[in-house]
């Protein structure tokens, strides 16, 4: 059995406490009116008068160019009534500087509830595939599927309560005013909004419940009575086509949406590909991390090396559907789409080609070799890149569609990345600890532990 | 890989009792004997048919391709269509020999060989289309980035076609060697069985001398490996790089981000639909019952089931995309509601009842493993598959963003002549395939005999595993 250690614990807890902290500081600094804004402009004038004037000038710009995006849609919004084109400009700014700290909260929300998520789809895609490798590793997984609970729940209410920060469809003047919102109104409504996200709520979680539940019960189930596997089997299969479609709307919804009259095909699965992989590689770190602290006897270099094939092999699959995407879109370059990618190259141009670095070109460089894929600590080592570029990932999916150029990685970036990141090292080591880690009972479970590559 | 330990409850892969003799006479077995007449007479029909085609292409080549169906508006159709239909016929081969082998799956061993020639024979056939369908087909080498004599004029990179030139040419050669490599031990085996001095010195050439010691089988593994790691990324790219000549332009329903990975599951789907059609009759045949089992066609209709099933989203993205990004001009698409309603109704419903309600009935287990309705659906498959990029192409050029261009387009006796004449040398070549190579990778099978056979399965729940 596993133990959280007290270390870990209060190492856990003090992540939290800080991280909450930065967060209540990223929502007390926001501005709460155009004059504080003005305030805070000044401020920064006065550190830097020419190169704030000349970013200032280069917002406006942007504005003007990203016709499509909401940001000039809720200034014109917002603005409209003032008249006064430098106010609407603040009113502007100010709209953006508030969304920061939920963005913030966002990222990082995300970013660890959709590493529990993937790694679910992991481990029904090795249930339904009748894998005879991994078994040894399905405790490990379910552990880290313990995060899916408060973690979508969390996500979830964010989305929810996140209005026009987010989501500039569910700004009723901006609508009225819009030929396509209106055109759009039948799937993006703040009701049928809502339900959609308790229906992926609900499904995802009682997949996870009964999976769990199976998993215990075959442990406990006679020899050669493999009807909970069974059952298992049926569970994962069913769950894979519900995800499939249920991340389909997903990435629409909680993405897509925050430009609402952005759109690309592609866009889903390629949030599943980020999704994917930063799962694989966390569960590879985890793994490296029991077996090194004698958890996991039963695990060996050969399950290590496969998941980081697993690594390598799907760096490459999320490197291939992003450039498809952007070469297809840059290509055509029909003015409704470039927008997206518009945005992202002038104001935010290290990070987007950075993370190809970070996400392609390490990972196939690093992970080529057959023997280094069999060192834990070098795993771990390009893990901890993978899940660095891929955080940018998900950052340059919601802060250049809510916040646009006003963005630096502050305290409310911070606070909240820590913040998660204490809670996930929280449920995932509680988790770990419920059950233990040796999947007694499974079918494959020998094949597993003999196996070597 | 761990001993020749499996879990039990695996069903077996090879069935009745097989030892290694038997594995290599069954599988020599139709290389050694002679054809019956039942193999003369499909031969000649697929001859007669390759030949009709053949005359098709000089027809057109030498008159032009005005003897085609194609008009001002809809410039590609059945030639791009054909093309790739069969370009994604070629990659259920290739997933079956390379994605297979990078994921441990054992079944795979005894449909590779076939997959793989299927593949090339169906390769060949696309790569005839973009050469014929061609104004001027005596200047293709133009294309080739050579240099000449008009100032060293080079070929612009920037056009998905030239990158097919590219994809398909590598792709073929690639795959030629990798089926080539695994031939080896196999043409060795029948080399040594031959009884005729002619046979053996033909399958002596063809072994190139493999004679099966300790080293080369360890470098006959690495050089399968890494072929395999090349070959994945290559058939990904190959139909991504077929799925850019639409989704480069900014014709609405050709310009979609979806269409890489689409294209790609859409091509496995077919893909398999087509070893499916081909296997169920070979295996009967050449009485291959034991190696190809029922347990294989399961499998592999679970493949169609999962690719059909990634088809399936990728259409709902489609049809929902289309709606959603509120430009009127994607109301005639080949998935919105102009088209199926339109007057290509009946090819998008043929699409929808081919790709996504037949394979449904896979869902059902005792479906799934009854040999006669897989075939069926198989050939549904098929049929579904060349109506989705009819529909694609044809659908999508029809209405363009100027209805005074709208036009609709009907096929001329040239057009389904070629069309008959590729499937006609697609089962030349494939008949002959059948009757001069090893169909089953006997030296794969032989790997797993032991721990997957019936028999041994048999011995271990016997006496026990250790």
């Amino acid at each position: 059995m596993y133990m959280l250690s007290s270390k870990i614990k209060l190492t856990a807890i003090i992540l939290m406490v800080v991280g909450l902290i930065g967060l209540v500081y990223g929502f007390l600094a926001a501005p709460d009116n155009v004059e504080e804004v003005k305030e805070m402009m000044a401020a920064e004038e006065h550190h830097d008068g020419s190169h704030a004037a000349v970013s200032n000038e280069s917002t406006a710009q942007m504005q003007a160019t990203e016709d499509a995006s909401h940001n000039t849609a809720n200034a014109e919004a917002t603005g409209a009534g003032e008249g006064d084109h430098g106010d609407s400009h603040y009113e502007h700014l100010l709209h953006q500087l508030q969304s920061k700290p939920w963005s913030a909260i966002y990222v990082s929300a995300f970013f660890f509830f959709m590493i529990a998520l993937g790694t679910l789809v992991f481990y029904a895609i090795q249930i339904a595939a009748q894998a005879g490798w991994s078994p040894v590793l399905f405790r490990v997984m379910e552990g880290i599927t313990a995060y899916l609970l408060p973690g979508s729940i969390i996500v979830v209410l964010i989305v929810v309560f996140a209005g026009t920060h987010f989501f500039p469809w569910q700004n009723e003047e901006l609508v009225a005013k819009d030929k396509i919102l209106q055109l759009k109104a039948g799937y993006l409504n703040l009701p049928f909004f809502i339900i959609r996200a308790i229906i992926y709520l609900i499904g995802w979680n009682v997949y996870r419940y009964f999976a769990r539940k199976y998993s215990v019960e075959q442990s406990n189930a006679a020899v050669n009575d493999y009807r909970p596997y069974k059952k298992s089997f049926k569970a994962a299969v069913f769950f894979l086509i519900f995800f499939i479609l249920t991340e389909m709307t997903m990435a629409w919804d909680w993405f897509m949406s925050m430009n609402p009259h952005w759109y690309s095909t592609l866009f889903p699965w390629y949030v599943f590909s980020t999704m994917f992989v930063s799962a694989i590689t966390v569960i590879a770190i985890v793994t490296v991390f029991l077996k090194r602290a004698g958890y996991v006897t039963f695990i060996n270099d050969s399950h290590i090396h496969d998941l980081a094939k697993y690594m390598f092999a799907f760096s490459i699959f999320w490197a291939y559907l992003w450039f498809s995407q952007f070469m297809l879109i840059w290509y055509a370059n029909i003015p409704e789409e470039v927008t997206y990618f518009i945005m992202r190259i002038e104001e935010y141009n290290l990070l987007f080609f950075g993370m190809l670095v970070l996400n392609f070109v390490f990972p196939i460089l690093l992970l080529m070799n057959s023997d280094f894929k069999r060192i834990p600590h070098f795993v771990v080592g390009v893990g901890i890149i993978i899940l660095i570029g891929h955080y940018i990932d998900v950052y340059l999916l919601v802060m250049p569609s809510t916040i646009g150029p006003n963005w630096f990685f502050g305290i409310p970036e911070i606070g909240s990345l820590l913040f998660f990141l204490g809670l996930f090292i929280f449920v995932v080591g509680a988790g770990l600890g419920k059950e233990s880690l040796y999947p007694k009972g499974n079918p494959f479970l020998k094949e597993s532990e003999n196996y070597h590559y | 890989m761990s001993s020749h330990y499996e879990a039990p409850i695996r069903e077996p892969l090879v069935i009745g009792d097989k030892s290694y003799h038997d594995v290599s006479n069954d599988v020599a077995a139709p290389v050694e004997g002679r054809a019956n007449k039942s193999w003369w007479i499909v031969f000649s029909i697929a001859l007669v048919a390759f030949l009709w085609g053949l005359g098709c292409i000089i027809y057109t080549v030498s008159t032009g391709i005005g003897v085609w169906g194609l008009n001002k508006t809809i410039g590609w159709a059945w030639d791009i269509t054909n093309f790739v239909w069969w370009v994604g016929i070629g990659h259920a081969g290739t997933l079956i020999s390379a994605v297979l082998l990078l994921f441990r799956q054992k079944w795979r061993m005894a449909i590779n060989r076939s997959a793989e020639a299927m593949t090339i024979f169906a390769v060949f056939q696309a790569g005839l289309f973009p050469i014929i369908h061609m104004g001027r087909p005596w200047l293709a080498y133009w294309v080739l980035p050579i240099p000449n004599q008009f100032g060293s004029l080079w070929v612009n990179f920037n056009s998905p076609l030239l990158w097919d030139v590219f994809a398909i040419s590598t792709y073929l050669s690639v795959s030629l060697v990798f089926w080539w490599t695994g031939l080896l031990p196999d043409f060795a085996m029948i080399r040594d069985r031959a009884k005729t001095p002619f046979q053996k010195k033909i399958y002596g050439i063809l072994s190139f001398g493999w004679s099966g010691r300790v080293k080369d089988w360890q470098r006959f593994e690495e050089v399968s490996l890494v072929l395999a790691g090349l070959a994945t990324p290559l058939v990904l790219s190959v139909h991504t790089i077929v799925s850019f000549d639409f989704a480069t332009s900014v014709v609405p329903g050709w310009h979609s981000t979806i269409f890489p990975p689409y294209f790609v599951a859409g091509a496995i789907f077919s893909g398999f639909a087509m070893v499916q059609t081909l296997l169920i009759i070979m295996r009967k045949v050449v009485h291959l019952e034991n190696y190809i089992t029922v347990l294989h066609i399961e499998y592999m209709n679970k493949v169609i089931l999962l690719t059909g099933g990634i088809v399936t989203v990728a259409y709902i993205t489609e049809y929902f995309i289309a709606w959603y990004s509120g430009t009127s001009y994607e109301n005639y698409v080949y998935l919105s509601f102009g088209a199926a309603t339109g007057p290509y109704w009946w090819a998008f419903w043929a699409l929808i009842i081919c790709n996504f309600v037949v394979p449904l009935t896979l869902w059902v287990k005792s479906l799934r493993r009854n040999i006669m309705w897989t075939f069926v659906v198989a050939a549904i498959i098929n049929v579904g598959m060349w109506f989705e990029r009819f529909n694609i192409i044809v659908v999508d050029l029809s209405k363009g963003r100027t209805p005074s261009g709208w036009a609709m387009f009907s096929p001329t006796y040239v057009d389904i002549g070629v069309f008959i004449g590729t499937i006609g040398f697609f089962f030349v070549l494939f008949l002959l395939y059948a009757r001069t190579f090893p169909v089953i990778a006997q030296a794969e099978v032989k790997t797993i005999l032991k721990s997957s056979g019936e028999k041994y399965k048999k011995l271990r729940a016997k006496h026990g595993d250790d």
